[in-house]
This record gives structure tokens, C-alpha cells and sequence, in this order.
């Protein structure tokens, strides 16, 4: 098998039942109930119509050529019976998942409420207090957390196996999907709606803490300024994903890697050369796209609004380390 | 072989019949003769099916561990793009309408040919030419969209999504004249005692498919223009940094989606009621039950597109109705299925190779049915949607129902089609074969989808690796079975016996002419006395 690449991994989603990963919102157990019952009613029909056929393909085997058969072709009494009961039950069916989708859909009025925002391959989450956590969704434990989410370019979708909660994040307009963390611990969130190469590297971590905990966490939400920058840089690096697409090791990813970056010369799309000083990183971090490599795709997001000065000059001096 | 049941005197290899007929390759291409345009349609649409079928071998192939094995990210996209595209524009959709309908249904009805037969070659034509455009794609920068198109992502990216939408609205208008073209059919050219309630079930099957084919593809048609202009003039629809809104496309698209659906699964159906009554020789139960079930499935069919969009921001409301509006459409075919468990009580059951593949069907589409309701329910929905679990539930439909269907009516109008027998050894090999293949591939992918696997995933987390595993071991076991298939029935034509003209002792006006066929059909024309599934073996 191959090793994971230097993207962080992400936590396995906790297994619960056979079919089920755990259940570990306050909306989880409701699903899980619908799953139950639906379950149940389908091993029921499997039963009913794969016993039934298994009987009469033994019983009825045709014996000789001259075998007689039934005239029988018809029964309304049958027929009103496999039309009415089947009817009745996907009824039933009916209104248990209605119930726990309205659920899921109209968050509690004191819910404590995060924006989203996915973009081609990243997720980012901003407080009400202006803290911004790419890649990283810290929540309470116990408390509502209501999602208003938006997309930069195309559409994705926000999944979290464990809590049993999936809205697609649309550009141009705002969803919303709510949850209650009902287990401290890590959680990986997907993306489920299909947005390209980078599509199943779309992953978050979601750490639900004590609400203590979570507090401190939200107040230093900011970076450890005792380390060296580089090692600043490395730990942004991680933290807004850009190993989804940029290669350390000099292999190529949907961006071109940071391999012996610095100081060399790349072709851009234009067909100019430009070489890869300090200037050049600064507005390829902050405005992406207005230089391309030749050969690349302009699909990196743009981080004028989410860096500060200090984080960009912290992730150059983390390319430039890399020879 | 006895012919007890033959009602009119076949002349059995007089020499002539629609193959050899004519010669010459521009007899074939020039033809109008409903079964030379069906043979054209089968070899096309299997050629089709075996290049989707490599795409979903290497698909297969990439996911043995969870990050790269043979190929790239964007090869992956492209492999899933055209698999699906191609499956379902190129191969599903136009299969068993196309090759078996083309060829059995005039038949069935007593007639000499469909009532446009000039329309049925365009058909053909304009399925070439929209497969042409599809396919170039692969040699001008692929498609990167999934088979769903959906705007923005289809908009923006750089692969070549005018050419293959442009494509596939072509290949629409061959569905739309194929539907046409049998609905006049079965109004206008049934044989003297041909009445409604004497059709057999495949061609009410095939009537109710074509009135979806005609009301459901013109929306996917405009739907595809307005893709085209969002991307050439920015217009505005679609995409939202012009405007416009996304969901909508989903609309549009799902609208002819879901109703395709049953274009994909009601032929099958019909299929299956033929092989089942033919091959236990009884009477079928519940005929105008199977047959209003078509009907009623054509028509809810359409009225609940927006289940694919649970999740995707659709208002509550439209939701709870959509599902609703599922949940009814589920009861139909729970009916046929119960009746053609009944027609299997007090027959006479040969297992030969159409049976068992009509008995795999019958097992396999019950669970891709009962898993529909997992789906249908909004709250069970929220967790599966988008995973795994949706794509084992619709390969088991339009797979384990649909292709099984059209393999098993392959093989039960093979010595009809071409006048040969093909090895009973080998056929129910390849039953066997591809239906455990089937099972070990898409099973563990509903469990997969239920512990929290998405769809359309390149890289997946290591948890998931034992049951890609199995599942790709399962797709090779199915490419096995579908190679017996194919050494069968094309070393049939040139070792296989003759054929009679009723090997199966069926009663429908298909089996009451030469195998093959002369080019009109009949030698005498024909007059029926009775219905297509009274048995002569039957008890008084």
C-alpha cells in the first residue's frame, strides 16, 4: 500500500452497528431508527418473494414436456392485497423519514451558529468572534451548531458520517444544516457532491470539545507566535490544506510543487518567464490567479480576505526551505 | 421439437430469410427491414456496453488501495464520467428498445415491418452520429462532469462538455423517433385478432417506455441547449456568478433523468413477463395487472425527479411531496413482481439459460427495489445520499434488473434472431458467473455506502479497502461471465444447431414464424385466435 502523502490524515468515522457508523448527534438516532424500520420491513418482502420463488422453482420443475399447468391467470382478491398492504406500509415508511429530516432541518432557536464555506478543495469555518479555522471545525459538545454555508465556485456538499447530516453547499445562496455533538472527540467531515480532481481529498476534521475547552480553544484561535516562521508556515501550510495540490517532494499535483520553487524561473501561461522571488509568492498566495504556470489550471482560491501579512510572509519562509 | 402449438405452417429452412436476403454491405446500411436495423442496433449498442464495461473494470481496477494505483485523479474522473455516459446515453437506453424491440415487436404484432421504417433507419443514424460525437471526447480532452452534468462544475471545466452534450441530444431525438415510431406501431399494424388485451407484455412494456421517451427526452434536449449557450455565450441560467441558479439545472435534468429511469428498467420488465410465462409454460398471472402496472409506472415516473435532490436545497416541502410521490411509485412494480411470482406457481419450470437469467433478474431487482426505499426516505436519505449505497441500489436496477433482463431476452429470441442454438453448458455458466459476480461487486458497496463511503471518491480512507477489494475481485468475476456470453453466442452462428422455429414452445406471434425470419415477417399473414400466453399444456 502506499503511504499517505504529507496531507494530515484524517480520522477514520467510528464504527457503530454491522451497517452503521456510531451515532454520535442528537439527530443520529432518529435516522438510525427510520434505518431500522425500513430495514426490517425490506428483509421481510426479501424473505416473502425469495422464499416464495425458491419454493416454486423446486416444487413446479417442469417433469416431462407434457407437464400441465395452472389456467389460473388472475385474482382481484391477490391483487388488492399486494396493492393496498404493500400501500400502507411505504406509508408508514413515508412519515417515520419525514419526521427526523424535519428535524434536521430546523435548527434550535439558541443554536450557536458558524459560517461555511467550501471551495475547490477546501473547507474554511468563521466564528461570530472573526476567527477563521480552514480545514478544522471545532464545536461544543451538547450545544445546537447551526451551519450557514456557501460556496466560492462550484457545488459541495457537507457529509458528516457520524452525525447522519448532508446539505449541499451552493454557490450563490446559503443552506443551512444543524447538529448536537453528543461524544467529545474527532470527526471527518466529506464532501459528497462531486467537484473534481481534488474532489476526495475535500475532507475536514471536526473536533467536538467540552464547552470549557472549546471557549479557550475559540479565544487563542490565532497560531503559536514562539516558533520560527517556517515552521509557522509548515503548520499553515497544513492547516489550509495546500498539500492537496502542491507536492513537496517535487511530483507534479494539480499545482505545481514547492520543490526548488524559490528563485527559479517558470513559463507562464502567457508565455512570459518570470522568476519565483518573494513578490511572486505574495500575490500567488493572495491573488491566485493572476499568474499561471504554464500548463496549470487557474483553480486556486484566492486568500487576499482569509491571510494576514504575517501568515504570507510565514508560508513563504516555509517554501523557501524547500530545496 | 414438437409444434403443437404453431398455429400457422412454418416452412422450416425454406433458404431464404432477412439475413441472407440481400448481400452486400450497403443492403444492411440502406436497409429498412425492422430486424436488420435491430441486429445493427444489437452490435452497436454491445460495443458500447463492452467499452463501458472496460471503463468500469479499470475504475475498479484504481480503487484496490485507497490512493493511487494506476492512474491519476483526473483519469479517474474521466474513467466514471464516460463509464456512466456511456452506459446510459449509449448502451441502456437504446439497448433493448432498439435491438430486441426493433426485432421482436412488428413481429409480435403480426406485422411486416414498424410504420415508418425510413423514420427506424434514421433512428439508427442519428444514434451513430450522436455516438460519434460522444465518443470523440475521448480523443479531445475527455469529460470530466459525472453523467449528471451538473452546472457549475460543468461549465467551468476545461473538458469537452459541448461535444458530448451535443452528443447525447442527438441520440435523444433517436429515442424520441424510436418512441414514436412503436407507439404508431402497436395503434396502427396489429394483425387481424391482435387486440390490446392480447399484445404480450413486452410490447405494452415498450408502448409505455415510448410515451416516456417522447414527453421525458425533449426536457433533457433543451436542457442540454441551455447547458451549451450557458457555456459558449454566458447567458445566465445556470451559473451563478451570472446570475443564474444551479439547482435548477438539477431540475431540468432530473426531470428527464428519473422518467429515464424506466426507459432503462420497463423494457426489462417486459422481458422478463415473456421469458417467465414461455419458460414455465403457464399462463401468466395477472396480465392486465403487469400490464397497467407499465402504464401507471410511466406515469408517476414523472412526477418524482426531485428525490435526487433531498439534500440539495430544494425547500421542505417539495421534498416531503417528492417523497411522497416515490413511495407510490414503488407499489407498481411490487405488483409485477408478486405476479410473476405467481405465474411460477403450478407451471412447469424448465431452467433453461433465458430462465435462470429471468430468475437472477427476479432476485436481483427485488433488492434494488427494496433498497429504493431506504432512499425514498427523507431522514435515511440525509446519511446515504451521494454514497455508495446509491450506487449499488441503481447497478442492482439497471444492472442486476436491466442488463440481466436484456442478456436473458438475448438469449431467449437468439435462435429466433439468427436461426442458431447456442450451448444450454455455457449459458448457464455465464448465469452463474454473472451472478455471483454481480453480488460480490455491488453488495459490499451498500455496506461501503452505509458506513459513510462517498461516491465518485479517487482517494478513500483506509477503512474502506477490504470491501473495494471484494468488490473489485466481483467485477472481474462479471467480465468473466460476459466473455462466456459473448464466445457462446458468436461461436453459436458458426457451430450451433439449427434452430426450430419455437424452441420454447412460446405462443406469441414471434414463435409462429421461421427462425430466422423471411423479410416480411409472415409467409402467410396472420390471423390470431387467442391470447399471446394460452398454453396448450394447459390443465382443462
Amino acid at each position: 500500500m502506499i503511504a499517505p502523502e504529507t496531507a494530515p490524515s484524517h480520522e477514520p468515522i467510528h464504527q457503530g452497528t454491522f451497517w452503521l457508523p456510531k451515532a454520535s448527534s442528537t439527530l443520529a438516532p432518529g435516522v438510525d431508527h427510520a434505518w431500522d424500520v425500513v430495514m426490517w420491513v425490506s428483509v421481510f418482502f426479501f424473505v416473502i418473494v425469495i422464499g416464495t420463488m425458491a419454493y416454486f422453482m423446486w416444487k413446479y420443475r417442469r417433469r416431462t414436456d407434457k407437464d400441465e399447468t395452472s389456467t389460473v391467470d388472475h385474482s382481484a382478491k391477490l391483487e388488492i392485497t399486494w396493492t393496498i398492504l404493500p400501500l400502507v406500509i411505504v406509508m408508514g415508511l413515508f412519515f417515520v423519514g419525514l419526521s427526523g429530516f424535519m428535524n434536521a432541518s430546523v435548527a434550535p432557536s439558541d443554536s450557536y451558529e458558524v459560517q461555511v464555506t467550501g471551495e475547490r478543495w477546501l473547507w474554511t469555518f468563521i466564528y461570530p468572534n472573526g476567527a477563521i479555522s480552514p480545514s478544522r471545525l471545532v464545536v461544543p459538545k451538547g450545544k445546537p451548531v447551526r451551519m450557514v454555508m456557501s460556496s466560492k465556485d462550484v457545488i459541495h456538499s457537507f457529509y458528516v458520517p457520524e452525525f447522519r447530516i448532508k446539505r449541499d453547499v451552493i454557490p450563490g445562496q446559503y443552506t443551512s444544516i444543524w447538529f448536537e455533538a453528543t461524544e467529545v472527540g474527532k470527526y471527518t467531515l466529506e464532501c459528497a457532491e462531486y467537484c473534481g480532481t481534488g474532489h476526495s481529498d475535500m475532507l475536514a476534521t471536526i473536533e467536538v470539545m467540552e464547552p470549557e475547552q472549546f471557549k479557550q480553544w475559540l479565544e487563542s484561535a490565532g497560531g503559536d507566535k514562539s516558533l520560527p516562521p517556517a515552521k509557522r508556515g509548515e503548520a499553515l501550510f497544513n492547516k489550509w490544506q495546500c498539500s492537496a495540490c502542491h507536492a513537496l517532494d517535487g511530483s507534479r499535483k494539480v499545482g505545481p510543487s514547492f520543490k526548488g520553487l524559490y528563485g527559479r524561473e517558470e513559463t507562464m501561461s502567457d508565455g512570459r518567464v518570470i522568476k519565483a522571488d518573494e513578490n511572486y509568492l505574495r500575490e500567488s498566495i493572495l491573488l491566485s490567479n493572476a499568474k499561471i504556470v504554464k500548463g496549470y489550471d487557474p483553480v486556486m482560491p484566492i486568500f487576499k480576505d482569509m491571510l494576514k501579512d504575517d501568515d504570507v510572509n510565514d508560508l513563504i519562509a516555509f517554501i523557501k526551505e524547500q530545496k | 421439437m414438437a409444434q403443437a402449438v404453431a398455429d400457422h405452417p412454418v416452412t422450416e429452412q425454406s433458404g431464404t430469410n432477412y439475413i441472407n436476403a440481400q448481400r452486400g454491405i450497403l443492403s444492411w446500411l440502406l436497409t429498412v427491414d425492422h430486424k436488420r436495423i435491430g441486429l445493427m442496433y444489437l452490435v452497436s449498442t454491445t460495443i458500447a456496453f463492452a467499452l463501458g464495461g472496460f471503463f468500469a473494470l479499470m475504475l475498479r481496477l484504481e480503487l484496490l488501495t485507497p490512493r493511487k494505483t494506476f492512474m491519476d485523479a483526473a483519469t479517474y474522473n474521466q474513467a466514471f464520467t464516460l463509464h456512466g455516459a456511456i452506459m446510459v446515453f449509449l448502451f441502456i437506453i437504446p439497448a433493448i428498445p432498439g435491438a430486441l424491440g426493433n426485432f421482436v415487436l412488428p413481429i409480435m404484432l403480426g406485422a411486416k415491418d414498424v410504420a415508418f421504417p425510413k423514420l427506424n433507419l434514421l433512428s439508427l443514424y442519428l444514434y451513430w452520429t450522436g455516438a460519434i460525437f460522444t465518443l470523440s471526447s475521448l480523443v479531445t480532452g475527455g469529460l470530466d462532469t459525472g453523467w449528471t452534468f451538473y452546472v457549475p462544475y460543468s461549465a467551468t471545466t476545461g473538458t469537452a462538455v459541448v461535444k458530448v452534450t451535443l452528443g447525447v441530444f442527438i441520440i435523444g431525438f433517436s429515442s424520441i423517433l424510436t418512441g414514436l415510431n412503436f407507439i404508431v406501431t402497436v395503434h396502427k399494424l396489429r394483425a387481424p385478432g391482435v387486440s390490446w388485451f392480447r399484445l404480450p407484455l413486452l410490447v405494452w412494456a415498450l408502448y409505455a417506455t415510448s410515451v416516456v421517451q417522447i414527453l421525458a427526452t425533449p426536457v433533457l434536449g433543451i436542457t442540454l441547449v441551455l447547458l451549451m449557450m450557458e457555456r459558449v455565450l454566458h447567458i445566465g441560467i445556470f451559473d451563478p456568478t451570472l446570475g443564474g441558479d444551479p439547482v435548477l439545472f438539477q431540475h431540468f435534468f432530473w426531470f428527464y433523468s428519473h422518467p429515464a429511469v424506466y426507459i432503462m428498467i420497463l423494457p426489462g420488465m417486459g422481458i422478463i413477463s415473456e421469458i417467465i410465462a414461455v419458460h414455465a409454460k403457464r399462463r401468466i398471472f395477472g396480465y392486465k395487472a403487469i400490464a397497467f402496472s407499465s402504464m401507471a409506472i410511466a406515469l408517476i415516473g414523472f412526477l418524482v425527479w426531485g428525490h435526487h435532490m433531498f439534500v440539495a436545497g430544494q425547500s421542505q416541502l417539495a421534498a416531503t411531496i417528492f417523497s411522497f410521490l416515490t413511495f407510490l411509485v414503488a407499489i407498481p412494480s411490487g405488483v409485477k413482481v408478486f405476479n410473476w411470482l405467481l405465474t411460477l406457481w403450478r407451471g412447469s419450470i424448465s431452467y433453461r439459460t433465458p430462465m435462470l437469467f429471468a430468475l437472477a433478474f427476479m432476485f436481483l431487482f427485488t433488492i434494488g427495489g427494496l433498497t429504493g426505499l431506504f432512499l425514498g426516505m427523507l431522514s435515511v436519505d440525509m446519511h446515504l445520499h451521494d454514497t455508495y449505497f446509491v450506487v449499488a441500489h441503481f447497478h442492482y436496477v439497471m444492472m442486476g434488473g436491466t442488463v440481466v433482463a436484456f442478456i436473458g431476452g438475448l438469449h431467449h429470441w437468439w435462435p429466433k434472431i439468427t436461426g442458431k442454438l447456442y450451448s444450454e453448458k455455457l449459458g448457464a455458466a455465464s448465469a452463474a458467473l454473472i451472478f455471483i459476480g454481480f453480488n460480490a461487486t455491488f453488495f459490499p458497496q451498500f455496506i461501503l455506502g452505509a458506513r459513510g463511503m462517498p461516491r465518485r471518491y479517487y482517494n478513500y480512507l483506509d477503512q474502506f479497502q477490504p470491501l473495494h477489494q471484494f468488490s473489485t475481485v466481483g467485477s472481474w468475476i462479471i467480465g468473466l461471465g460476459m466473455l462466456v456470453v459473448l464466445y457462446n453466442l458468436l461461436s453459436s452462428l458458426r457451430s450451433g444447431a439449427s434452430a426450430p422455429s419455437n424452441p420454447w414452445g412460446g405462443r406469441s406471434l414471434e414463435w409462429q414464424t421461421a427462425s430466422p425470419p423471411v423479410t416480411e415477417n409472415f409467409e402467410v399473414a396472420p390471423k390470431v385466435t387467442h391470447g399471446p400466453y394460452d398454453f396448450s399444456t394447459e390443465s382443462q
